[in-house]
């Protein structure tokens, strides 16, 4: 059973076509190397899986059912939750509250309900711990290392019982170490079941983490082969066009 | 056993933080705010005669009370990232709204219902274009500062009111009275304070708009209402204006449609100084009392120690400033 399965998607902005006719199948548990120049459709395409937007033509099905995204949150319903590339995280909120915001556990009676923070650290430190990160879960944002503040956006994809992440660009603007960091959370993401697409330039991380590489050439998907049987030199050459679609 | 250590690191993380209580305390603007409020009031006690009477404190609590009220609500609005000028002339509008009724022969009720329900349309209206129709809260407010205050003078013909109707007593009690010796709107910025404290603190509502202050597009992102919450500021903010000019009216026994001019830069520099910051996602309701108390405080330590009144507002938005700069340096 596929966790997501796209058939077709197009999307056109005006005049502009970003994507035409992708098709793809993601199952359990894999890691998906999505790679494209800048304009190729990467970043589209994630939208269009994680709701941000409708496709102009072609269907998304998740789990053998069709269905239709109007929002972000209804994609979180369905199991899909996105890392954005700028994380999306509050600066001045703590790192459980980061985690749980939207989605905040309360107690109480009938209307009178207050903020379940003990519920909150606890879940919040349940899920860092799986992540093996030292994030703390009542420390702010706002003094994190940027490997602790991918693990606090990624803890929140972790929250609900997920299927597929989305992963837009993670390594793109942190250290090396801190690299390192978040290619094993993604490990520990897949020995838990979850798919993930990640988005990313950096070749490197791509041929470390996934099992599977999809290239994207001007909105069309001209590679989807097992990382193994491709090279950093292949998907170069069909990122830019000097091997064609194979 | 190794489930055991396995719990005790998970209680340790969740427990940890950065630095301890005293650190977290330290950290805080509004500890800081406090401090030197205090510090304030010693000084002045021990430096003249006057400022520790009971006479005195009556007056600066219930002089600050009005100014702390609002400051209630524009700390919200600020911590949004927001900004509403509006509030001074929602407070001319509202003291004339509550006027009007009342000398028209309608009871304490209707007339109070009357300015609350002005001050919650401004609100709406306000809130709704800055929402909604995504125009910029300084634009949309500094309109609504102007139309609110002709409106006041519309629905006056400009003239004074002093004459309530049949519950002008109930009117003064409540405005100029006293509760166990502590002047009602003392009592009711308390009450606030601590409501607005409260929902701040333990409720989504309060966590969801500190998120927008913080970073609006990840709030959004993750399902929080945006739009309605910042609507909902907005309508707050103007009902605390409402309630204010209901008790400043009651104290004054007479309302002019000049009511609360100005007032807007003394909530908004009372908010400031209490730590709200006007890039959105800091402020708290203990920090919009104690910055309205510090501005009385300092107003009033210049009047005892015989300073030329001019110089108030050299004072005042010296402490502003340096308030601010405080914050920055220790920020760095």
């Amino acid at each position: 059973m596929s966790v997501l399965e796209l058939q077709g998607i197009s999307k056109s902005f005006g005049a502009i076509r970003a994507l035409s006719e992708v098709s793809l199948t993601v199952r359990p548990g894999e890691v998906i190397g999505l790679m494209g120049d800048n304009g190729a459709g990467k970043s589209t395409l994630v939208k269009i899986i994680g709701g941000n937007f409708a496709p102009s033509a072609g269907s998304i099905r998740i789990a053998d059912r069709t269905v239709q995204f109007a929002r972000p949150v209804e994609a979180r319903e369905a199991g899909i939750e996105v890392v954005y590339q700028d994380l999306a995280l509050c600066d001045n909120l703590t790192a459980a509250a980061n985690v749980f915001l939207g989605r905040e556990p309360t107690r109480g009676v009938g209307p009178f309900r207050v903020l379940d923070y003990g519920a909150m650290y606890r879940r919040a430190a349940e899920l860092f711990a799986e992540l093996k990160s030292e994030t703390r879960p009542r420390d702010l944002v706002r003094s994190m290392s940027g490997g602790q503040r991918q693990a606090v956006a990624i803890a929140r994809a972790r929250l609900s019982d997920s299927r597929l992440v989305l992963m837009d660009e993670p390594t793109a603007a942190i250290s090396v170490r801190q690299v390192a960091e978040v290619l094993d959370l993604i490990r520990r993401l897949r020995d838990r079941g979850v798919a993930v697409i990640l988005v990313s330039h950096r070749m490197p991380d791509v041929f470390g983490v996934a099992d599977r590489v999809v290239v994207l050439r001007r909105g069309r998907l001209v590679a989807d082969r097992p990382a193994g049987d491709s090279s950093p030199e292949e998907v170069t050459g069909l990122i830019t066009g000097a091997i064609e679609a194979v | 056993m190794a489930a055991n250590t396995a719990n005790a690191s998970l209680d340790d993380a969740i427990n940890r933080t950065g630095d301890g209580f005293l650190g977290r305390l330290l950290g805080r603007h509004v500890f800081w705010v406090t401090v030197a409020a205090i510090l304030a009031c010693l000084i002045m006690s021990v430096a003249t005669d006057t400022f520790a009477t009971e006479r005195n404190l009556f007056n600066v609590t219930r002089n600050f009370a009005f100014v702390g009220i609002v400051a209630l609500g524009m700390t919200a609005v600020i911590i949004t990232g927001g900004i509403d000028l509006s509030v001074g002339s929602v407070m001319g509008v509202c003291g004339i709204l509550i006027g009007v009724v009342m000398s028209a022969g309608y009871s304490f009720t209707v007339g109070a219902a009357a300015a609350l329900a002005g001050a919650g349309a401004v609100g709406l209206i306000n809130g709704w274009l800055i929402a909604y129709a995504g125009m910029p809260p300084f634009v949309v407010t500094l309109g609504m500062l102007s139309i609110a205050r002709s409106l006041a003078m519309v629905f006056s013909n400009n003239k004074m009111i002093y004459d309530f109707g049949p519950d002008t007593d109930l009117l003064l009690a409540l405005g100029g009275g006293t509760t166990f010796g502590v002047a009602n709107p003392v009592v009711v910025l308390v009450v606030l304070a601590l409501a607005f404290g409260f929902v701040l603190r333990w409720t989504r509502w309060g966590t969801w708009i500190y998120a927008i202050g913080g970073n609006e597009q990840a709030a959004n992102l993750t399902g929080v209402p945006v739009r309605a919450l910042k609507l909902s500021v907005y309508v707050l903010c103007s009902l605390t204006a409402g309630i204010a000019a209901i008790l400043m009216v009651g104290w004054l026994g007479a309302v002019t449609t000049g009511l609360g001019q100005t007032d807007e830069l003394r909530v908004i520099a009372a908010s400031v100084i209490g730590g709200a910051n006007l890039m959105g996602g800091a402020g708290t309701a203990l920090g919009a009392v104690v910055g309205a108390a510090l501005i009385e405080v300092i107003r009033n330590s210049l009047l005892l120690l015989g300073v030329d009144a001019f110089w108030q507002g050299t004072f005042v938005g010296g402490f502003i400033i340096l308030a601010v700069a405080f914050e920055r340096f220790r920020r760095r």
